[in-house]
């Protein structure tokens, strides 16, 4: 019968009118406040309204999500190195950065001038970052990392959007607090929370200590 | 409903054709015998004679791919490279010509295969090849009055920076700059030396009607009944800022002509800019729905150059098994996003949409988890992926009023394709598919034939809808998919409600596949799933390869040629939405202009691609 | 909002009020009056333009879709013409044969209109700005409200630029000539159409164009005097 097919989609529609009703009733008309309401009604057992009401409620982001890059700096309350960079201008996010949004300015010994291990200054363009992730995939000192943080409206570009190092700048703190699973995995892989080249040194301290306590023994 | 098509053959291509060839026309075919190529080289001059062959006798009736290379101080000619196949599978036989880079000049093969049209304006407009014969050579993707042909190596855009990537600029003296600022308007520009902004008129927009009004000027000449109808670029059934031109009688469609390029972000021009590797988060936004397969085309063609090379391991089991599940996926993600927009296309506006959309979040959250965004992907790499799956899917709370949710990956996996994705088929199955909105406006519109369907290089369910039981997950199989077990969907009448069926079939023969490769996720757990060397910068052995995928939208392909250095030659990407517009003005010929709308919803382009 | 901070928000700073009474007057116009209403229904019914250029395009779509809901903002009547739209969202890669329509719809667009840049290409150009084709930001010919960064941005982070407009749009006034081209006298200027040449082709840089055409005639000049 001509119209049956219409009537069989209307049917579906309804479905899922009366479905955010039973929702409803299922959560004694809390929805919004329950604190299990969200977590299934973003999940596969979702049915009829299915609405993140952003901004009063966020569907939190996972720890494996890129938006733009920021660079890891030591703890402020770092005993021995507070603030430090973790970054060591090696120049390797600059050289596989698809778009080339990164610019680097490699730090130089004021006497000598010779190249030393840390960034003079860190540019990155956000409005030619593509968010691929390759800067913190590739990073050797685990020292460039994808933010969490997409909430960056602004109304003027000119002034908002080359990031430096001092915008870019996070604590380690930070990155733990947003990919806790991550961070450790880094973290264990390099022997400690402290940066690769530190990690390094104290090693070797640790061996040359060693060795001289087996020389006075002999 | 469906059918197996039949196992590839075994038989060098090169070979045969040589063997066929040479007796023929002698010397004026050869092998390629230049390292890590393939195929032959036919002489210009008897280019369309050879191909004529290669159609009828050797019987290559559908040609994939055509494109151009610019070989630039290696010869200094620019060079065509055609792939065909045979329709009932099997590998390609490449052949390609070649003519002098000042003079570029090849006979067209339109008339063999028309489905090269588009293929060789490409070539013409970003390229510089003319094409003898052709019949509307004219810029496709450019406009028409732009100056040089930009895929030529010696053609600078106006912020060249430099030849290749990572640019020198950048570390370790990198001073930010913005190249607009840097590099002031019209600097570079390479206009002609007689041209001035005041005599200036554009030929640009009058050269769009070149064709479709046939000699009439639209302004004065047309009668009341004709009229030129212009749709787009802005328009909201064009799925982008495609645009087409119409010639109409009445309502009936007499001509109808499409205008791209609106999209065209020179994706081929800063990919033989980058290096091999920076091209993959590239490939993301060609087809930007279905960024993972994209990714999959891209690994395996640069993973067959490198199989030339020594040191080259194949990816682990486990990883070709991700691959899967993520392509699988990602088509489950395209078709249901298609036929919502179809649907929107014929006035069930929006709705049908928004039950397609949960589905669509729902995977796009797995995706999320795993790949670190929804929609750009970024997570094939040359010799496996990216990162395994995680253990679970699970927000941190970051932002004020952050919700969590915390989800078992492997559960969440299990009730998604046994459970939630079946019945969300079967409910679209149930609303749409008897639905007067579709069978009144979709049955017997846009008739594609079995014959022209091949003959314009028709691909993906547009061709499979018209009878081509043409799959290369079957024709020319990779990854995994020679152990799974699955039919190609296949129907046969050709018109707008088949291709919704065969999209239908598809969306269950993924779920089928998807329901065997859970069990072989479990199995491999714990495998490693890269093995490359993880370097910033490889090195890609010399030679050309062509690799293609079933994409969503049809065969996509990705034709490369490395020189054994960091960065690509030639990157061309063989677009299944570009090449299936070819034929889009034989399925609209005849009908009303209405159905315009339901016919081009019913190819199914993404402008990412079309344009690239 | 405390009605002490209403008060503040209506009162005219040019006009003193004595010290005791500030808590519970304040001297306003009818411009300033109005504000508050005019601009709660506009901030809650913007119209958005269905115009989609790229990638973002989708990310658009699924903001407007079941889960991000931008009905929410009173925002979900999405107009093709923009004849009817309030607010013109860059989706995406601005191409320079693009950018010439995209110049005509906002100049067919009724005020007060809005842009929104969404993406990185809409706001700078993009990962693909070094491309032959691509304009380096839709702000080099549109004047843009608000830039929502992000290659793509997500649904989220698109709605977070949709409540910057609605800030922005509450911050206008109708007393205040100056803050925005509309509530001046007589009707705006549009904004000239670029043209396709040999590259494309701003009228507004008409005078550079002419300076280094003539600068390349008299180079080539120069040249052929040479020979």
């Amino acid at each position: 019968m001509y119209g049956l097919g219409i009537w069989r989609g209307l049917q579906v529609t309804l479905t899922h009118f009366v479905n955010t009703y039973l929702d409803d009733i299922k959560w004694g008309f809390r929805r919004h406040i329950h604190p299990d309401a969200f977590a299934e009604r973003q999940s596969l057992a979702a049915r009829g309204v299915f609405t993140v009401e952003y901004p009063d409620e966020k569907l939190a982001v996972p720890e494996r999500f890129r938006f733009i890059p920021f660079l890891v700096v030591e703890n402020y309350d770092h005993p021995d190195r507070p603030g430090y960079d973790w970054c060591t201008s090696c120049g390797i996010c600059a050289k596989v950065c698809p778009p080339q949004c990164i610019w680097i300015v490699r730090g130089k010994h004021p006497d000598t001038g010779r190249p030393k291990p840390e960034p003079e200054a860190f540019f990155i363009d956000i409005d030619i970052c593509m968010n691929c992730g390759y800067c913190a995939e590739f990073c050797p000192f685990d020292a460039i990392k994808m933010d969490h943080d997409y909430e960056l409206a602004s109304y003027d570009r000119t002034s908002a959007h080359i990031y430096d190092k001092q915008k870019l700048s996070k604590e380690l703190r930070y990155w733990q607090s947003i990919a806790p699973t991550y961070a450790e995995q880094e973290a264990d892989a390099r022997g400690g929370w402290e940066h690769k080249d530190v990690l390094k040194q104290r090693d070797k301290a640790a061996k040359a200590a060693q060795a001289e306590v087996t020389d006075k023994t002999d | 409903m469906s059918e197996q098509a039949p196992v590839a053959e075994t038989i060098s291509p090169t070979e045969e054709a040589l063997e066929l060839l040479q007796k023929r026309f002698k010397k004026t075919v050869r092998r390629d015998d230049r390292e890590g190529y393939g195929g032959i080289v036919v002489d210009a001059s008897r280019l369309e004679k050879v191909a004529a062959a290669i159609h009828d006798d050797l019987g290559y009736d559908y040609l994939s791919s055509a494109t151009a290379v610019d070989y630039l101080g290696q010869g200094d000619h620019v060079e065509m490279v055609y792939h065909a196949y045979r329709i009932a599978g099997g590998p390609a036989l490449v052949f390609k010509a070649q003519t002098p880079r000042d003079e570029a000049v090849l006979p067209t093969l339109t008339g063999v295969w028309p489905g090269v049209d588009f293929q060789e304006r490409e070539a013409w407009d970003l390229m510089g090849i003319r094409f003898d014969g052709h019949p509307n050579l004219k810029r496709i993707l450019m406009w028409e009055g732009f100056h040089g042909h930009p895929l030529r190596k010696d053609w600078h855009e106006p912020f060249f920076e430099e030849e290749l990537k990572p640019f020198g600029s950048r570390w370790p003296d990198g001073h930010v700059q913005r190249s607009e600022e840097h590099n002031p308007y019209g600097k570079n520009v390479q206009y002609p030396a007689e041209w001035s902004p005041e005599a200036y008129e554009s030929p640009a927009e009058p050269a769009i009607y070149d064709n479709i009004n046939l000699g009439v000027d639209v302004r004065t000449d047309l009668a009341t009944d004709r009229v030129i109808v212009s749709l787009g670029p802005q328009h909201p059934s064009t799925h982008g800022v495609f645009r087409m031109v119409v010639r109409l009688d009445g309502e009936t469609i007499e001509g109808l002509e499409p205008v791209m390029g609106y999209l065209h972000r020179n994706h081929e021009k800063i990919g033989e800019r980058n290096t091999f590797i920076q091209n993959m988060p590239y490939t993301d936004r060609l087809d930007y729905i279905c960024s993972l397969s994209n990714n999959l085309g891209y690994a395996i063609s640069i993973e067959q150059l490198m199989a030339l090379g020594a040191r080259y391991e194949p990816p682990t089991y486990r990883a070709e098994v991700i691959r899967v599940l993520m392509a699988e996926l990602t088509r489950i993600v395209n078709h249901v996003w298609a036929i919502g927009f179809l649907l929107n296309d014929l006035g069930a506006f929006f709705t049908p949409m928004m039950y397609a959309v949960i589905e669509r979040e729902l995977i796009l959250d797995f995706f999320e988890a795993t790949t670190g965004s929804r929609m750009m992907c970024n997570y094939m790499r040359f010799g496996g992926v990216a990162a395994d799956i995680p253990a679970r899917i699970r927000g941190v709370a970051n932002l004020i009023n952050d919700r969590v949710r915390d989800m078992n990956t492997m559960d969440y996996l299990h009730s998604l394709i046994h459970e939630r994705l079946p019945r969300a088929i079967d409910q679209l199955d149930e609303y749409l598919t008897t639905s007067e909105i579709m069978t009144n406006r979709c049955m017997g519109v846009g008739v594609l034939t079995r014959d022209d369907a091949i003959a314009y290089s028709a691909a993906g369910p547009v061709l499979r809808a018209s009878g081509v039981p043409y799959d290369v997950r079957r024709a020319e199989p990779y990854s995994i998919y020679p152990d799974l077990d699955f039919d190609v969907a296949v129907r046969y009448h050709g018109d707008v409600y088949d291709r919704y069926l065969v999209r239908l079939d598809e969306l269950r023969q993924s779920i089928r596949i998807l329901k065997q490769v859970l069990p072989l996720l479990n199995d491999t757990d714990g495998q490693p799933v890269f093995t490359g060397r993880g370097v910033y910068s490889p090195r890609v052995p010399a030679g050309e390869s062509y690799g293609r995928v079933e994409n969503p939208k049809g065969e996509l392909g990705f034709y490369v040629v490395s020189e054994g250095k960091q960065n690509p030659r030639r990157y061309h990407v063989r677009a299944p939405s570009f090449i299936n517009l070819t034929a889009l003005e034989q399925m609209c010929k005849g009908h009303k202009v209405a159905d315009v709308v339901a016919i081009l919803g019913s190819i199914d382009i993404v402008l990412g691609e079309t344009d690239r | 909002m405390t009605d002490n901070d209403f008060l503040k928000e209506l009162h005219n700073p040019d006009v003193p009020v004595p010290e005791g009474m500030q808590s519970a007057v304040a001297v306003t116009n009818i411009g300033r009056l109005m504000d508050s209403i005019y601009n709660w229904g506009r901030r809650n019914s913007i119209w958005p333009m269905a115009f989609g250029l790229a990638c973002c395009a989708i990310e658009m779509i699924a903001t407007a879709a079941s889960r991000y809901d931008q009905a929410r903002f009173g925002m979900e009547v999405i107009r093709a013409s923009p004849r009817q739209a309030d607010l013109m969202i860059v989706s995406g890669t601005v191409t320079k044969k693009m950018v010439v329509p995209i110049v005509r719809l906002y100049n067919q667009m009724p005020e007060p209109k809005y842009v929104l840049a969404m993406g990185a290409c809409a706001c700078g150009g993009g990962p693909f700005k070094e491309g032959y084709n691509v304009v380096s930001g839709v702000d080099k010919f549109l004047p843009v409200d608000v830039y929502v960064p992000g290659c793509p941005p997500t649904p989220q982070a698109l709605l977070h630029g949709f409540i910057a407009l609605q800030k922005k749009i509450d911050a206008q006034s109708l007393g205040n000539y100056n803050s925005v081209p509309w509530y001046g006298r007589g009707p705006s200027d549009a904004i000239p159409v670029p043209v396709l040449g040999p590259d494309l082709y701003d009228p507004r840089q008409g005078h550079i164009m002419r300076r280094q055409h003539e600068a390349a005639q008299s180079a080539a000049q120069d040249k052929q005097a040479d020979a």
